[in-house]
């Protein structure tokens, strides 16, 4: 199935900011937003949820650090025990400070990788993946927003975009891909 | 302009004095005869063990000597004889009554490290704040000039603690008290029974006429930049250009300089020197990291305060997120600083370094590892979250349990040395407590009155007033 979307252009990031809250205001759908960098604040303005990924790291964490205790347990007191600092109790909370270094290493290998690759694989980034940029300025000095017109009056939709301050508009019939 | 209010003051006045009193009452307790203290030491709850030690005198007495020797709790000279065939020589009645004079002297010691320690701890929460404070300045920092008068209020503090500081020194320099051990001219008189080889190898530094120059030149120079920064500072207000700020920025750069050489000195001279026979490398940094934590939870908590009595109306929420974020790294700063210092001595055992965490896990325990908790467990728990940093109900909370944790920080520095396992947190700690709280909010809050509680011409002003994160 075919979706119509409109795109809208932008060449400044305070114009786009407006724009955004004046789409909003008229309810209607943004689908995605395309800059050439980060701007500041416009993922309040769009309306999109805090990230959950500080809760991830977290849980990564804590796994990398139960990695860690488990493995040095199983390397330096199980299996081989070995005698720490001359002090041969073979036991691994009277160890433990020698530990610690590895424990915070893995801790933060653990929290650093996964979290990349989670952030990775929520965006829809994986290797040999096309990308989706719809218009290649975007990657340049323009702002995309591309806008749901599948359901409502596209020209009132077009003079309300033109109204923002948009330096193009088109209308793309696009293949439901997702 | 921010008045001070009755009620803060009558608030900062009962602390005094009723720390006053707490502080006078540790020194009348103190014991001055051996006799006193077998009869404390018979009926307190804390001397229970100590009682049961000394009933086995023999043997015991001596073993415990030489182990004080080992573990370098040198409260009096008395215990500084060489070895064990020395002591063995004694009779039990000897060894028994030389125990009690040492406690004695730990117990003498007592109300004079509790000032100490309190003093100190106040003296370095102005310190740190004013280190803050020129950071923000050298790196022209855009969020926090409106919080500069705070900071200043909290600086404040600093030509009073200096004094105080300053007297304390003096006090021991001048034997009022034998808190530094190493002062003692008997250790460094090869003539002497007590001599001893380590402290007199390094009395070409440790002695005290250059002991007293060095802290004097520091409290000089900490004391001139504030009051050279302050000056400029208000007189910005009313400047028509930005030459006051250009001379601040300077002269903060040059203080960071001076600073950052002379705490790390500072804090051998007047902390690590309690054990004179121990060193550790990075001992300046801990410090310095403890000094940071406590003065950037204070700068939140006097902001906090002021903007709920109405003041400081423009700074918002990502201000106290600012302070709140320091507060935690800071925190995860010196317990990193912490445990490298502890893991290398645990690591490699070495007696003469290993002595200083043998005492403190042996007799200070709970302290020990309670300040652990407090000044690292417990930030991280509480601060971790981005939210909850925003949430002032938090950071206050969290603020005075890291206060109270770097006192015990201190508290673990200082005692082992001075009084060794005659310690307690009671009156005399307790009073030197309150009374330099109530002076610090006295005199911070005092010099808050004194200009606009907001830098108006500073040139990043309005970017601090417009932060947002």
């Amino acid at each position: 199935m075919a979706s119509k979307v409109i795109h809208a252009l932008y060449n400044d990031d305070d114009i786009l900011m407006n724009a955004v809250k004046t789409v909003r205001a008229e309810h209607y759908h943004i689908e995605e937003i395309y800059t050439p960098f980060p701007v500041h604040g416009l993922d309040k303005a769009m309306g999109l949820e805090g990230t959950r990924i500080a809760i991830t790291s977290f849980m990564y964490g804590v796994l990398g650090l139960t990695v860690a205790v488990l493995m040095m347990n199983f390397i330096m007191i199980e299996d081989w025990p070995q005698d720490i600092g001359g002090k041969p109790s073979f036991s691994y909370l009277e160890n433990m400070p020698a530990f610690v270094p590895i424990m915070f290493e893995m801790t933060v290998f653990f929290a650093a990788h996964l979290m990349v690759i989670t952030f990775y694989m929520r965006s829809k980034l994986w290797p040999f993946k096309k990308a989706e940029n719809p218009d290649p300025r975007t990657t340049d000095d323009h702002f995309l927003m591309a806008i749901d017109a599948g359901h409502g009056d596209v020209d009132a939709m077009m003079k309300v975009l033109e109204s923002t301050g948009a330096v193009e508009l088109n209308i793309v019939e696009q293949e439901q891909a997702h | 302009m921010y008045t001070l209010p009755n009620k803060l003051k009558v608030f900062a006045l009962v602390f005094m004095v009723l720390g006053a009193i707490g502080i006078v009452a540790g020194f009348l307790s103190a014991p001055k005869t051996t006799e006193e203290v077998a009869a404390m030491m018979a009926d307190s709850h804390h001397g229970e063990e100590h009682a049961a030690q000394t009933h086995d005198m023999e043997g015991h007495a001596t073993v415990h000597n030489t182990e004080e020797h080992k573990t370098e709790i040198h409260a009096g000279a008395e215990h500084h004889q060489e070895g064990v065939g020395h002591e063995a020589s004694h009779s039990e009645q000897d060894a028994h009554q030389e125990h009690l004079e040492h406690v004695m002297h730990q117990m003498q010691n007592r109300p004079w490290s509790a000032l100490y320690i309190a003093s100190f701890f106040f003296f370095m929460i102005a310190l740190g704040a004013l280190a803050f404070y020129a950071i923000q300045y050298a790196a022209q920092a855009g969020w926090s000039p409106i919080l500069f008068r705070v900071m200043e209020g909290v600086t404040g503090y600093l030509p009073v603690a200096s004094i105080g500081v300053l007297v304390l020194l003096m006090a021991s320099a001048f034997g009022l008290n034998h808190i530094f051990h190493w002062m003692d001219p008997e250790l460094v008189n090869p003539e002497s029974a007590h001599y001893d080889k380590i402290i007199a190898g390094k009395s070409g530094y440790l002695n005290i006429p250059f002991f007293l120059i060095r802290a004097i030149v520091f409290l000089l120079g900490w004391n001139a930049y504030r009051w050279l920064s302050r000056k400029y500072s208000v007189a910005d207000d009313n400047a028509n250009d930005q030459s006051f700020f250009k001379k601040n920025f300077k002269l903060s750069a040059g203080f960071l300089v001076f600073f950052i050489v002379t705490e790390s000195i500072m804090s051998w001279d007047w902390i690590m020197s309690f054990d004179p026979h121990w060193f550790s490398t990075l001992f300046g940094w801990y410090v310095f990291a403890g000094m940071m934590v406590c003065a950037i939870t204070v700068i939140a908590l006097v902001t906090i305060y002021l903007k709920s009595q109405g003041y400081l109306e423009e700074v918002n929420d990502s201000h106290i997120h600012d302070l709140a974020k320091f507060m935690f790294a800071f925190s995860i700063f010196w317990t990193y600083l912490w445990f490298s210092q502890f893991m290398l001595i645990w690591y490699a055992d070495i007696p003469e370094e290993v002595t200083y965490f043998v005492t403190r896990i042996e007799q200070y325990k709970l302290p020990f590892f309670g300040m652990i908790a407090m000044n690292f467990v417990f930030p991280l728990l509480l601060l971790m979250n981005s939210d909850y940093k925003r949430v002032n109900w938090f950071v206050v909370m969290a603020g005075i349990v890291i206060l109270a944790g770097h006192y015990l920080d201190v508290f673990n520095m200082v005692m082992p040395a001075t009084v060794g396992e005659s310690w307690t947190i009671g009156v005399p700690e307790i009073g030197a407590l309150m009374f330099f709280f109530g002076l610090f909010v006295y005199v911070v809050f005092n010099t808050l009155t004194k200009a606009p509680l907001v830098a108006k011409n500073n040139p990043f002003i309005k970017e601090s007033k417009h932060f947002h994160y």
